[in-house]
């Protein structure tokens, strides 16, 4: 069943045309990764589906409702949650409340200490729970923005480059917990890392040029002779 | 729940030092400090938009005045006794702030300074037009046999204190709850980055829209206050400069703390206070203080406190 679907989706700023005629679908429970070269417009399809920019044209349509003409938080609340490509904790809040005020807007009020505790459990940050996130290391707070996704308990969950800047044992630490996740939710997750691509994804969409290049599964996606040439490099 | 304590106990300990002080004060500084109560009690008001919520508004005069006016046109032409008039100024300054907010909420910083800026100097503009009522900069006095409040003499210098100190502790009581309750976390955020809460799932201009109305209703409720306490009403009240003082109060105090506001009022007031009766040129001590303060304690008094030794000040 498609949970996600785009149908000529269109951004375009001023002469630019940042994505073009975009037709999407993703399945309930799929992984799917998004990838292409740097410009390629990923952050700003994303941004269209979660609300953040509107489209010049076309639709978008979550679990069969059409959402095109929802504010974001409209859209956050049916179940869509978002992290952000640049870190955007809340440096001055504690990681607590960081992630209280990611979960309160979605679950009842008595569950939020609770389901703080286990989100930061999960990422591995319980023991930093009354800091400042200011405090944390920049992986951490890569975390940390993670966790502020996943407590919302989302559909879907749009994860716009998680791995950017982790060490090499945080990106293993990072594979575990989609592989976690993956059983509860959909996850779109925008990646560089090709590792993580091939490890996690059940299939791999790829824009070029604001335009669908290719998708299919990471294999097919790995001896598609286009995206080698767009993206990964010959050899 | 030991900071819970603290907190409390710190914000009702200084409200009954505030108490206290009325019965050893000498009467010179017990009106001071009545005066400087319902002043931080504007400030408090004005701390909510811009010490949490992040929005520099500078046109909070307008609020004010919506109160006083509110209160002191319906006492004067329309023979309201001094509750309803109270209950007017507020609601007054209730229906001024949604419908600034509604408009203002539309632009973000430098524009949303404008035109907060723009529709208060039209407002105290349209106090003097209607000099028929307003009698606009000179202003005019509310008779003491009109500042009685169910049966209290309201120009009674006891019963002034009083009267101020229940404003001030209700102000800074609301303040209070509502900093730590989760509106006002989510109000805290949006100051640090609003974008986020968005995506988070919160509407942020409807959460910006009523930390508006809440603080210019507070604002409207000292300005209605000052009118009834100190029997004046004038077009002073809703100038400029009127939207700049709660701005430097906070500024002083510390915004973004609870404390600041009062923090912030009392310092400002005794620095004129005391400069003036050394020097004519008493601006210039001031302006020389507050200089210095920017420079060493960039985040207020109470906000450099909390840097320093208290972090578990709200």
């Amino acid at each position: 069943m498609t949970l996600l679907s785009t149908r000529g989706l269109t951004k375009s700023f001023g002469g630019l045309q940042a994505v073009t005629n975009v037709d999407l679908d993703l399945p309930k429970g799929e992984v799917r990764a998004l990838i292409g070269p740097n410009g390629a417009g990923k952050t700003t399809l994303v941004s269209l589906i979660c609300g953040r920019l509107a489209p010049s044209s076309g639709t978008v349509t979550f679990d069969d409702r059409a959402i095109t003409d929802l504010p974001a938080h409209k859209r956050v609340q049916l179940g869509i949650a978002y992290t952000f490509q640049i870190t955007s904790v809340f440096p001055r809040l504690s990681v607590r409340e960081n992630v209280a005020l990611a979960a309160r807007r979605h679950i009842p009020k008595p569950d939020v200490p609770a389901a703080v505790d286990s989100a930061l459990a999960r990422v591995g940050l319980k023991n930093r729970i009354d800091e400042d996130a200011g405090n944390l290391s920049y992986g951490h707070q890569r975390l940390l923005e993670i966790a502020m996704g996943f407590v919302q308990q989302p559909r879907l969950l749009i994860l716009d480059e998680p791995t950017q800047g982790l060490a090499d044992h945080e990106i293993e630490n990072f594979k575990a917990l989609i592989n976690d996740l993956r059983k509860v939710t959909t996850i779109l997750l925008i990646e560089h890392n090709m590792s993580v691509v091939m490890e996690l994804a059940d299939r791999v969409t790829v824009l070029n040029f604001g335009e669908l290049l290719a998708e299919g599964t990471p294999q097919q996606i790995h001896e598609n002779a286009e995206v080698q040439a767009a993206y990964l490099g010959k050899g | 729940m030991n900071k819970t304590r603290r907190v409390i106990g710190l914000h009702l300990g200084l409200l009954a030092l505030l108490f206290a002080l009325q019965f050893v004060l000498p009467a010179y500084h017990h009106g001071n400090l009545a005066r400087i109560m319902v002043l931080a009690s504007y400030a408090i008001g004005y701390n909510i938009l811009f010490g949490y919520t992040g929005l520099l508004s500078l046109g909070h005069a307008l609020f004010f005045a919506a109160g006083m006016y509110g209160l002191s046109l319906t006492i004067q032409h329309a023979g309201f006794t001094a509750a309803p008039a109270l209950l007017t100024g507020l609601i007054a300054g209730a229906a001024v702030s949604a419908a600034l907010a509604l408009l203002a909420l539309r632009t973000a910083g430098v524009a949303f300074m404008i035109v907060t800026l723009m529709f208060a100097q039209a407002g105290y503009l349209t106090i003097l037009y209607f000099a028929q009522y307003t009698r606009g900069d000179e202003g005019f006095v509310i008779q003491a046999a009109q500042r009685v409040l169910w049966g209290i003499d309201l120009s009674e210098p006891t019963n002034r204190y009083f009267a101020a100190f229940i404003l001030f502790a209700t102000c800074l009581l609301v303040s209070l709850a509502l900093v730590r309750a989760p509106f006002g976390r989510t109000l805290i955020a949006i100051r640090e980055n609003e974008e986020r809460v968005r995506m988070l799932g919160y509407n942020t201009f409807a959460h910006k829209l009523a930390a508006m109305i809440i603080s210019g209703t507070i604002s409207a409720s000292a300005g209605a206050a000052y009118g009834l306490l100190f029997g004046y009403a004038g077009a002073s009240f809703a100038s400029v400069q009127y939207s700049i003082f709660p701005l430097l109060w906070v500024l002083l105090g510390g915004a973004g703390t609870v404390l600041g506001p009062f923090v912030g009022t009392l310092f400002m007031f005794y620095l004129i206070d005391l400069s003036s009766g050394i020097t004519t040129a008493y601006m210039l001590i001031a302006g020389v203080t507050l200089i210095v303060l920017t420079l060493f304690a960039p985040q207020g008094l109470v906000g450099e406190l909390r840097r320093r030794v208290w972090r578990w000040l709200p």
